[in-house]
């Protein structure tokens, strides 16, 4: 049998006839059709292996998927499938082959198209509202807001912080995400963004490099400005399907200043990225919203949107990137704070967390901590920013008191989303 | 991936780019057989991007030479004859789709093997792999099936006796010791990490329905559920190939017949043999072979040569892709198909016997060129 069951909608209300009629054995099925073919041998191995067989085993593991998806919601949801036939199993894999750490709960599953997340609504709300601090997608509604001109104090004392960055992710709707996408669909994604991307202007002109027909002096100066991107090496990434066909349909744009670059088809349709040396993240953001809001209206032109919806705001792969996608961080010196033991609870309080200078998974290198929000959904793209503005001008505050002598407080705990 | 439904798109945008690849299915594949091959799937819904993907991932390299496509089910080989004939043809030096292919485990037929020289051969050994018919192969398989293969599977291999008696070991329950154990016994395998294996989806759900048996004098060894439903392994130290054969016979005619009591049979036809997962182990699926010293034979400039033409390979002691240690060299057939278990032993038995003949004589000092032997 397949991994997953799926529907041949030509072929389905056939198969289902003949199989109720016990035309079981495929050896009379040689004047049938492959899809009809397919009916019957699929409704057969649906009395062979109820769900129940086929539930997986996720004793062992830490993530999301395996806290919510009960032996239950496996059997409701196991032979759906959306209307790109991607089906549950294919949802899950990646959170099945990788069973997590005790103390990194990750995801645990990917959407393959739009669809999924209403198809599959049963464990993906479950998944939302662990990852995402109780966020309900059935009643909430979750708040877009790209007016930069909203943010106050967003120029960074630069004795401490080196760079600042604004990220998020962008799918085009009608094309199905990386783990499903089919050749074509990936190289449509790229053509459709490279197209728009085309159109940009003044300081956000800028050059798309193809990840299979780049030179060699284009890949060493992409690695020099560590701007370029690889084939994903984490399992988390390639169990759920997003490298095939590598390199195929993959690049980077960026414009010629170097201050806003996007990906093509890593792990979501698009990532868009703006950074810069120094602590102007205010500038970074503006210019941040005004790409991506330009974009926006270049794909629209040509008959193209994003996939948005008011509970989930914008649609990526990942679960965890649902709402804004955004992350705004910056690299900065913290050499005493980092030493404090209040350090984790301060940060958790201002809703930030801490990574490493060479991003996700990596260790901090002489006292430089990237520093960027927690949260992606619930709350707008402008307050994440401000809340990291503020959150980082209080951290810069405690370590400029620690270097003196002075004592710092804990910060009261910031509000989730309101209801 | 295992389940990726043909979308109903462009040929001509989907066919793959495959202008730097080095693999069989790269070779084959036209746009023109592209556009037929997507338009048919198995019963079993495996179609042809799941059939490719480990060749589309992996360029492969121009020495080396994989094959690039994987098969979901037994019907793959209907389906997708087209494409796979080619490259069987060129996989199995020239095999035509009108050959038979003769299975032959009958070790009486065997001649010799009892005797290389234990100063040189260390180990000897012999594999290969069987499938259960009826059940999807290891990238398109669900977990339900997986399971079901490892329960039959356990069930055949508890009704074994003799000095075949044995004990299984699943993978995600072992402990600590009993997992010690089989990496110093050098029994366990792991999950995999070779992008070509990965890419084909065989390593799905790991560790779910995985095991280890073997016999309780730990010579003969089956893998659940790792590249192929079963791999059947018989292994002892020394130079005694013979016995090792023997037993490698005898213990899969017992497990056949221990299947088929229970109403399964093995995947074969008498065209590709025993069906495997990968087209590069079809027919026997046999690869025997020996540990042994060549550390003055390896270092001729003919070696390469040698080996051609006696229709044998060269790998290190870690298996494919590792190089030799200490001048100690994992010898084994070349050929899969097209030759039977008997013939394959053989040719090993003898032209292990000639290398480490050839090996004296460079100990000695003396020409080997007497000694060259003739194209197999």
């Amino acid at each position: 049998m397949a991994s997953s069951f799926t529907r041949i909608l030509s072929g389905r209300n056939t198969a289902m006839v003949l199989a109720s009629v016990g035309a079981g054995t495929l050896a009379s099925g040689y004047l049938l059709s492959d899809s009809v073919k397919e009916g019957v041998a699929a409704a057969e191995r649906k009395k062979l292996y109820p769900p129940s067989a086929d539930y997986p085993d996720l004793r062992k593991h830490n993530n999301c998927m395996a806290s919510a998806l009960t032996p239950a919601i496996y059997a409701h949801l196991r032979d759906k499938a959306t209307p790109n036939d991607w089906t549950l199993d294919q949802c899950i894999q990646t959170g099945v082959d990788n069973p997590g750490h005790p103390f990194i709960k990750t995801v645990g599953m990917v959407a393959g198209d739009e669809e999924s997340y209403e198809v599959f609504a049963e464990i993906f709300d479950p998944v939302i509202k662990d990852r995402h601090n109780g966020y309900d997608p059935k009643t909430m509604k979750h708040p877009t807001d790209l007016d930069s001109s909203k943010i106050t104090s967003g120029m960074f004392d630069e004795n401490y912080v080196l760079s600042s960055r604004v990220r998020t992710g962008r799918s085009i709707r009608g094309l199905s995400l990386p783990p499903a996408c089919s050749r074509s669909e990936r190289r449509e994604v790229e053509r459709v963004v490279v197209q728009a991307l085309s159109g940009l202007k003044e300081d956000l002109t800028g050059r798309y490099y193809s990840l299979g027909e780049m030179t060699e002096e284009e890949q060493q100066r992409l690695i020099d400005d560590h701007f370029l991107f690889d084939k994903p090496v984490s399992p988390l990434l390639t169990c759920a399907g997003m490298a095939r066909d590598w390199p195929d349909g993959r690049g980077i744009w960026h414009n010629n200043e170097k201050t806003f670059l996007i990906w093509i088809n890593e792990e979501d349709h698009t990532r868009v990225i703006s950074m810069e040396k120094g602590g102007n993240m205010k500038r970074v953001f503006e210019r941040f919203c005004r790409g991506l809001l330009e974009v926006e209206r270049l794909i629209k032109e040509r008959g193209w949107e994003f996939m948005w919806n008011e509970h989930l705001g914008y649609i990526l792969t990942c679960p965890s990137n649902l709402g804004t996608g955004l992350r705004a961080g910056v690299h900065v010196r913290l050499p005493n704070l980092s030493k404090d033991p209040r350090f984790p609870k301060i940060l958790n309080n201002l809703r930030l967390q801490k990574r490493g200078t060479g991003g996700v998974d990596t260790a901090a290198v002489g006292d430089i901590f990237d520093i960027s929000n927690n949260d992606r959904l619930g709350k707008s793209e402008v307050e994440l920013v401000q809340l990291v503005i503020d959150g980082v001008n209080y951290l810069i505050d405690c370590e400029k008191k620690l270097e003196i002598g002075q004592d710092i407080k804990i910060p009261a705990p910031i509000p989730q989303f309101k209801k | 991936m295992a389940k990726l439904k043909i979308k109903k798109l462009c040929a001509e945008k989907e066919y793959p780019d495959l202008s730097q690849h080095s693999n069989h299915m790269a070779k084959v594949l036209t746009k023109d057989m592209y556009k037929t091959l997507r338009e048919h799937s198995t019963p079993n819904g495996f179609a042809i991007d799941g059939f490719m993907q480990a060749g589309v991932y992996n360029l492969g390299h121009p020495f080396i030479m994989t094959v690039g496509c994987v098969a979901g089910d037994e019907e793959t080989y209907e389906v997708f004859k087209e494409l796979l004939d080619p490259v069987i043809e060129d996989r199995h030096g020239g095999y035509k789709p009108t050959d038979k292919h003769k299975t032959d485990l009958n070790p009486e037929h065997l001649k010799g093997g009892d005797d290389l020289d234990p100063n040189y051969v260390l180990s000897s050994r012999v594999r290969t792999g069987r499938s259960i018919r009826g059940f999807c192969l290891p990238p398109h398989c669900s977990r339900g099936e997986r399971r079901g293969i490892e329960k039959l599977s356990i069930e055949a291999l508890s009704a074994l006796d003799g000095d075949l008696k044995g004990k299984y070991y699943a993978l995600k329950n072992m402990t600590e010791q009993e997992q010690q154990q089989l990496i110093d016994d050098h029994f366990l395998f792991d999950k995999p990490v070779s992008p070509l294996l990965l890419a084909s989806g065989m390593a799905r759900d790991w560790p779910d329905a995985r095991g280890i048996w073997h016999n309780d004098n730990k010579t003969f060894l089956v893998w659940i559920n790792e590249e192929d439903h079963l791999r059947v392994i018989s292994m002892q130290k020394g130079g005694n190939m013979r016995e090792v054969f023997t037993r490698f016979c005898t213990g899969l005619t017992k497990i056949e017949s221990l299947f088929k009591q229970k109403g399964h049979e093995f995947m074969w036809n008498e065209h590709l043999g025993y069906v495997l997962t990968c087209p590069s182990n079809l027919g026997t699926g046999l690869r025997g072979g020996v540990h042994v010293k060549l550390p003055n034979v390896s270092k001729h400039d003919k070696f390469g040569e040698i080996l051609k033409r006696l229709r044998l390979q060269k790998r290190g002691t870690g298996g494919v892709d590792t190089a030799a240690v200490g001048g100690v060299f994992d010898i084994s057939n070349a050929d899969r198909l097209g030759f039977s278990e008997v013939e394959l032993v053989q040719m090993v038995v003898d032209g292990v016997k000639l290398l480490v003949e050839m090996e004296k004589r460079l100990e000695k000092g003396q020409s080997i060129d007497d000694l060259m032997p003739a194209q197999k």
